[in-house]
Protein backbone atom coordinates (compact mmCIF):
# COMPACT_ATOMS: atom_id res chain seq x y z
CA UNK A 1 0.00 0.00 0.00
CA UNK A 2 1.20 3.29 -1.34
CA UNK A 3 -0.05 6.67 -0.32
CA UNK A 4 0.99 9.57 -2.44
CA UNK A 5 0.35 13.20 -2.21
CA UNK A 6 -0.71 14.92 -5.65
CA UNK A 7 -1.45 18.53 -5.79
CA UNK A 8 -2.62 18.22 -2.32
CA UNK A 9 -5.00 14.99 -2.69
CA UNK A 10 -4.12 12.01 -0.82
CA UNK A 11 -3.83 8.79 -3.52
CA UNK A 12 -3.76 5.03 -2.80
CA UNK A 13 -1.69 2.82 -4.98
CA UNK A 14 -2.01 -0.84 -4.03
CA UNK A 15 0.96 -1.59 -5.88
CA UNK A 16 4.63 -0.13 -6.33
CA UNK A 17 4.75 2.31 -9.69
CA UNK A 18 7.00 4.58 -11.33
CA UNK A 19 6.43 8.22 -11.89
CA UNK A 20 5.66 7.30 -15.90
CA UNK A 21 2.96 4.77 -14.75
CA UNK A 22 0.97 6.98 -12.35
CA UNK A 23 0.72 9.40 -15.07
CA UNK A 24 -0.29 6.56 -17.25
CA UNK A 25 -3.09 6.12 -14.70
CA UNK A 26 -4.36 9.76 -15.16
CA UNK A 27 -4.07 9.64 -18.68
CA UNK A 28 -1.85 12.78 -18.50
CA UNK A 29 1.16 10.92 -20.05
CA UNK A 30 1.25 12.57 -23.31
CA UNK A 31 0.44 16.23 -22.05
CA UNK A 32 2.67 19.05 -21.74
CA UNK A 33 3.01 18.59 -17.84
CA UNK A 34 6.06 19.00 -15.18
CA UNK A 35 6.51 17.09 -12.41
CA UNK A 36 7.93 17.94 -8.77
CA UNK A 37 8.54 15.47 -6.51
CA UNK A 38 9.35 16.21 -2.43
CA UNK A 39 10.52 20.23 -3.91
CA UNK A 40 13.07 18.94 -6.92
CA UNK A 41 12.28 18.41 -10.53
CA UNK A 42 11.88 15.49 -12.00
CA UNK A 43 12.60 15.36 -15.70
CA UNK A 44 10.99 14.13 -18.22
CA UNK A 45 13.42 11.66 -19.29
CA UNK A 46 13.61 10.50 -15.89
CA UNK A 47 9.66 9.65 -15.47
CA UNK A 48 9.91 5.31 -15.74
CA UNK A 49 13.28 5.65 -13.59
CA UNK A 50 11.36 7.05 -10.39
CA UNK A 51 9.78 4.98 -8.62
CA UNK A 52 7.19 6.34 -6.51
CA UNK A 53 7.71 5.79 -2.68
CA UNK A 54 5.59 6.09 0.48
CA UNK A 55 4.85 9.70 1.65
CA UNK A 56 5.74 11.20 -1.82
CA UNK A 57 4.75 14.88 -2.76
CA UNK A 58 4.31 15.42 -5.93
CA UNK A 59 3.10 18.37 -7.98
CA UNK A 60 2.10 18.33 -11.54
CA UNK A 61 1.46 21.52 -13.24
CA UNK A 62 0.09 22.91 -16.99
CA UNK A 63 0.59 26.18 -18.41
CA UNK A 64 -3.00 28.24 -17.96
CA UNK A 65 -4.06 31.42 -19.40
CA UNK A 66 -3.01 33.86 -17.65
CA UNK A 67 -1.30 37.48 -17.64
CA UNK B 1 13.38 47.37 -39.83
CA UNK B 2 12.19 48.83 -36.36
CA UNK B 3 12.17 45.50 -33.93
CA UNK B 4 11.69 45.08 -30.56
CA UNK B 5 14.58 43.07 -29.39
CA UNK B 6 14.64 41.57 -26.26
CA UNK B 7 17.13 39.06 -24.86
CA UNK B 8 18.52 39.58 -28.24
CA UNK B 9 15.68 38.02 -30.05
CA UNK B 10 14.15 40.49 -32.76
CA UNK B 11 10.10 40.80 -32.92
CA UNK B 12 7.88 42.66 -35.68
CA UNK B 13 5.10 43.29 -32.30
CA UNK B 14 5.90 45.15 -29.75
CA UNK B 15 2.17 44.15 -28.52
CA UNK B 16 3.04 41.88 -26.04
CA UNK B 17 -0.57 40.04 -24.34
CA UNK B 18 -2.05 37.76 -22.21
CA UNK B 19 -3.88 34.80 -22.36
CA UNK B 20 -6.34 34.83 -19.26
CA UNK B 21 -9.97 35.90 -18.80
CA UNK B 22 -11.27 35.02 -21.61
CA UNK B 23 -14.69 33.05 -22.66
CA UNK B 24 -12.58 29.88 -24.08
CA UNK B 25 -9.74 29.36 -26.00
CA UNK B 26 -11.51 30.01 -29.47
CA UNK B 27 -11.25 33.81 -28.67
CA UNK B 28 -8.23 33.66 -26.91
CA UNK B 29 -6.75 31.95 -30.03
CA UNK B 30 -9.21 35.04 -32.09
CA UNK B 31 -8.00 38.03 -30.03
CA UNK B 32 -4.69 37.19 -30.21
CA UNK B 33 -4.24 36.58 -33.47
CA UNK B 34 -5.61 40.09 -34.00
CA UNK B 35 -3.21 41.71 -31.47
CA UNK B 36 -0.48 40.30 -33.70
CA UNK B 37 1.52 39.84 -30.46
CA UNK B 38 4.49 37.37 -30.92
CA UNK B 39 5.30 37.10 -27.15
CA UNK B 40 2.30 36.03 -25.09
CA UNK B 41 2.51 35.12 -21.34
CA UNK B 42 1.08 31.95 -19.48
CA UNK B 43 0.77 30.80 -16.24
CA UNK B 44 1.48 27.74 -14.20
CA UNK B 45 -1.15 26.20 -11.79
CA UNK B 46 -1.49 22.42 -10.86
CA UNK B 47 -2.92 20.62 -13.13
CA UNK B 48 -6.65 19.65 -12.46
CA UNK B 49 -6.57 16.14 -11.81
CA UNK B 50 -9.61 13.52 -12.75
CA UNK B 51 -10.48 16.33 -15.29
CA UNK B 52 -11.09 14.75 -18.71
CA UNK B 53 -7.72 14.03 -20.57
CA UNK B 54 -8.82 14.87 -23.67
CA UNK B 55 -10.05 18.47 -22.71
CA UNK B 56 -7.74 20.62 -25.17
CA UNK B 57 -4.88 21.94 -23.06
CA UNK B 58 -4.35 26.14 -23.54
CA UNK B 59 -0.82 24.93 -25.52
CA UNK B 60 -2.73 23.22 -28.19
CA UNK B 61 -4.30 26.59 -29.22
CA UNK B 62 -1.44 28.34 -28.68
CA UNK B 63 1.96 25.88 -29.85
CA UNK B 64 5.07 27.50 -28.80
CA UNK B 65 6.04 26.82 -32.26
CA UNK B 66 4.30 30.20 -33.25
CA UNK B 67 4.55 32.13 -30.35
CA UNK B 68 7.29 33.14 -27.47
CA UNK B 69 5.79 31.91 -24.71
CA UNK B 70 6.14 33.88 -21.66
CA UNK B 71 5.65 32.03 -18.25
CA UNK B 72 4.80 33.94 -15.49
CA UNK B 73 4.90 34.02 -11.87
CA UNK B 74 1.70 35.27 -11.01
CA UNK B 75 0.14 34.49 -7.65
CA UNK B 76 3.46 34.57 -6.35
CA UNK B 77 3.82 36.47 -2.92
CA UNK B 78 8.14 35.52 -2.07
CA UNK B 79 10.87 35.24 -4.40
CA UNK B 80 10.93 31.41 -3.39
CA UNK B 81 7.78 30.87 -5.00
CA UNK B 82 8.47 32.68 -8.02
CA UNK B 83 11.75 30.76 -8.43
CA UNK B 84 9.62 27.44 -8.24
CA UNK B 85 7.30 28.46 -10.61
CA UNK B 86 9.58 29.33 -13.06
CA UNK B 87 12.51 26.34 -12.21
CA UNK B 88 8.79 24.14 -13.49
CA UNK B 89 8.04 26.46 -16.35
CA UNK B 90 11.83 25.68 -17.79
CA UNK B 91 10.48 21.97 -17.20
CA UNK B 92 7.55 22.64 -19.24
CA UNK B 93 8.59 24.34 -22.01
CA UNK B 94 11.61 22.34 -22.57
CA UNK B 95 14.02 24.66 -21.32
CA UNK B 96 12.76 27.51 -22.46
CA UNK B 97 14.91 30.60 -20.37
CA UNK B 98 13.09 34.21 -21.15
CA UNK B 99 10.29 34.63 -18.32
CA UNK B 100 8.29 37.12 -16.80
CA UNK B 101 9.00 37.80 -12.65
CA UNK B 102 6.18 39.13 -10.75
CA UNK B 103 6.60 39.15 -7.03
CA UNK B 104 3.27 40.30 -5.55
CA UNK B 105 3.04 42.33 -2.32
CA UNK B 106 -0.73 42.13 -1.59
CA UNK B 107 -3.95 40.84 -2.79
CA UNK B 108 -6.02 43.50 -3.00
CA UNK B 109 -3.51 46.21 -5.18
CA UNK B 110 -1.67 42.97 -6.97
CA UNK B 111 1.27 45.93 -5.72
CA UNK B 112 4.63 44.43 -6.22
CA UNK B 113 6.97 43.59 -3.46
CA UNK B 114 10.11 44.85 -5.07
CA UNK B 115 12.35 43.63 -2.43
CA UNK B 116 11.12 39.47 -2.99
CA UNK B 117 11.39 40.78 -6.45
CA UNK B 118 14.97 41.37 -6.56
CA UNK B 119 16.03 38.83 -4.53
CA UNK B 120 13.71 36.69 -7.12
CA UNK B 121 15.84 37.62 -9.88
CA UNK B 122 19.33 37.79 -8.34
CA UNK B 123 19.00 33.78 -8.05
CA UNK B 124 16.86 33.54 -11.80
CA UNK B 125 19.84 35.78 -13.45
CA UNK B 126 22.17 33.59 -11.85
CA UNK B 127 20.26 30.13 -13.03
CA UNK B 128 20.24 32.03 -16.75
CA UNK B 129 17.01 32.61 -16.98
CA UNK B 130 16.41 35.79 -19.38
CA UNK B 131 14.02 37.77 -16.69
CA UNK B 132 11.64 39.89 -17.77
CA UNK B 133 10.81 42.23 -14.70
CA UNK B 134 7.19 43.38 -13.67
CA UNK B 135 8.04 45.86 -10.93
CA UNK B 136 6.61 49.43 -9.86
CA UNK B 137 7.39 52.78 -11.53
CA UNK B 138 10.20 53.54 -9.21
CA UNK B 139 13.12 54.56 -11.09
CA UNK B 140 16.01 53.16 -8.86
CA UNK B 141 14.56 49.93 -8.45
CA UNK B 142 14.38 49.75 -12.53
CA UNK B 143 18.24 50.48 -12.70
CA UNK B 144 19.22 47.44 -9.68
CA UNK B 145 16.78 45.20 -11.50
CA UNK B 146 19.04 46.12 -14.94
CA UNK B 147 22.30 46.26 -12.62
CA UNK B 148 21.14 42.86 -11.99
CA UNK B 149 20.94 41.54 -15.41
CA UNK B 150 17.37 41.57 -15.74
CA UNK B 151 16.37 41.68 -19.76
CA UNK B 152 13.68 43.80 -19.43
CA UNK B 153 12.31 46.10 -17.12
CA UNK B 154 8.02 46.04 -16.84
CA UNK B 155 7.08 48.59 -14.80
CA UNK B 156 2.72 49.07 -13.67
CA UNK B 157 1.54 52.05 -15.23
CA UNK B 158 -1.65 51.12 -12.70
CA UNK B 159 -2.50 48.64 -10.99
CA UNK B 160 -2.84 45.16 -12.42
CA UNK B 161 -6.46 45.21 -14.13
CA UNK B 162 -7.18 48.27 -13.41
CA UNK B 163 -7.47 50.21 -16.27
CA UNK B 164 -6.89 53.21 -15.03
CA UNK B 165 -4.50 53.86 -17.91
CA UNK B 166 -0.92 56.12 -17.33
CA UNK B 167 -0.56 57.26 -14.17
CA UNK B 168 2.40 58.95 -13.56
CA UNK B 169 4.27 59.31 -17.11
CA UNK B 170 7.16 61.09 -15.49
CA UNK B 171 8.48 58.05 -13.76
CA UNK B 172 8.38 56.45 -16.65
CA UNK B 173 9.96 58.91 -18.59
CA UNK B 174 12.94 58.67 -15.95
CA UNK B 175 13.06 54.91 -16.14
CA UNK B 176 12.99 54.90 -19.86
CA UNK B 177 15.83 57.95 -19.83
CA UNK B 178 17.76 55.97 -17.08
CA UNK B 179 17.98 52.59 -18.43
CA UNK B 180 19.57 50.40 -21.28
CA UNK B 181 17.56 47.61 -21.62
CA UNK B 182 14.06 47.62 -22.87
CA UNK B 183 10.93 49.22 -20.42
CA UNK B 184 7.56 48.00 -21.19
CA UNK B 185 4.65 49.20 -19.56
CA UNK B 186 3.07 46.03 -17.90
CA UNK B 187 -0.46 46.72 -16.04
CA UNK B 188 -2.76 49.37 -16.04
CA UNK B 189 -3.58 49.87 -19.87
CA UNK B 190 -7.18 50.29 -20.31
CA UNK B 191 -7.87 51.61 -23.85
CA UNK B 192 -6.06 52.03 -27.04
CA UNK B 193 -5.41 55.72 -26.38
CA UNK B 194 -3.34 54.74 -23.13
CA UNK B 195 -1.26 52.30 -24.99
CA UNK B 196 -0.50 54.94 -27.48
CA UNK B 197 0.64 56.95 -24.69
CA UNK B 198 3.20 54.44 -23.78
CA UNK B 199 4.80 54.09 -26.91
CA UNK B 200 5.29 58.08 -27.33
CA UNK B 201 7.00 58.23 -24.21
CA UNK B 202 9.53 55.69 -25.68
CA UNK B 203 8.83 52.73 -24.21
CA UNK B 204 10.18 49.82 -26.10
CA UNK B 205 6.78 47.40 -26.10
CA UNK B 206 3.35 46.92 -23.89
CA UNK B 207 2.16 44.18 -22.36
CA UNK B 208 -1.39 43.94 -21.30
CA UNK B 209 -4.32 41.30 -21.07
CA UNK B 210 -7.69 42.55 -19.08
CA UNK B 211 -7.83 45.30 -21.43
CA UNK B 212 -8.40 43.26 -24.15
CA UNK B 213 -10.06 40.18 -22.48
CA UNK B 214 -12.75 42.56 -20.72
CA UNK B 215 -13.40 44.35 -23.27
CA UNK B 216 -16.96 43.84 -25.12
CA UNK B 217 -15.58 43.04 -28.17
CA UNK B 218 -12.22 41.71 -27.37
CA UNK B 219 -11.22 40.70 -30.70
CA UNK B 220 -11.43 44.42 -32.25
CA UNK B 221 -9.91 46.05 -29.03
CA UNK B 222 -7.15 43.35 -29.71
CA UNK B 223 -7.17 44.92 -33.12
CA UNK B 224 -7.20 48.26 -31.81
CA UNK B 225 -4.37 47.69 -29.47
CA UNK B 226 -2.14 46.32 -32.18
CA UNK B 227 -3.17 49.61 -34.20
CA UNK B 228 -2.39 52.12 -30.75
CA UNK B 229 0.83 50.37 -30.21
CA UNK B 230 2.10 51.27 -33.62
CA UNK B 231 1.14 54.56 -33.77
CA UNK B 232 2.60 55.15 -30.87
CA UNK B 233 5.59 53.91 -31.73
CA UNK B 234 5.55 55.70 -35.15
CA UNK B 235 4.42 58.92 -32.86
CA UNK B 236 7.92 58.39 -31.11
CA UNK B 237 10.16 58.02 -33.79
CA UNK B 238 8.42 60.76 -35.91
CA UNK B 239 9.27 63.34 -33.24
CA UNK B 240 6.76 65.22 -32.05
CA UNK B 241 6.73 69.16 -32.46
CA UNK B 242 7.24 71.10 -29.39
CA UNK B 243 4.91 72.17 -27.44
CA UNK B 244 3.61 75.81 -27.46
CA UNK B 245 2.14 77.10 -24.68
CA UNK B 246 0.13 80.18 -24.43
CA UNK B 247 0.06 81.13 -27.85
CA UNK B 248 -0.97 79.44 -31.34
CA UNK B 249 0.19 79.13 -34.49
CA UNK B 250 -1.90 79.41 -37.62
CA UNK B 251 -2.00 76.55 -40.02
CA UNK B 252 -2.63 77.91 -42.93
CA UNK B 253 -0.52 81.40 -44.49
CA UNK B 254 -1.62 85.18 -43.02
CA UNK B 255 -0.67 86.14 -46.45
CA UNK B 256 -3.19 87.01 -49.33
CA UNK B 257 -5.81 86.63 -46.49
CA UNK B 258 -9.16 88.43 -48.29
CA UNK B 259 -9.05 92.29 -47.01
CA UNK B 260 -12.15 93.15 -44.96
CA UNK B 261 -14.52 94.26 -47.21
CA UNK B 262 -16.13 98.35 -46.05
CA UNK B 263 -20.19 98.00 -45.08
Amino acid sequence: MLQVTINGQLHHFDNPLSLQQLLEHMSIQNKRIAVERNGEIVPRSQFTLQTLSDGDQLEIVVAVGGG
Amino acid sequence: MDDFIVAGKHYSSRLLVGTGKYKNFNETRAAIEASGAQIITIAIRRTNIGQNPNEPNLLDVLPPSHYTLLPNTAGCYSAEEAIRTLRLARELLDGHSLVKLEVLGDPRTLFPNVVETIKAAEILVKENFQVMVYTSDDPIIAKQLEEIGCVAIMPLASLIGSGMGILNPWNLQIIIDSTQIPVLVDAGVGTASDAAIAMELGCDGVLMNTAIAAAQNPIMMASAMRKAVEAGREAYLAGRMAKKTYSASPSSPNEGILPVQPK
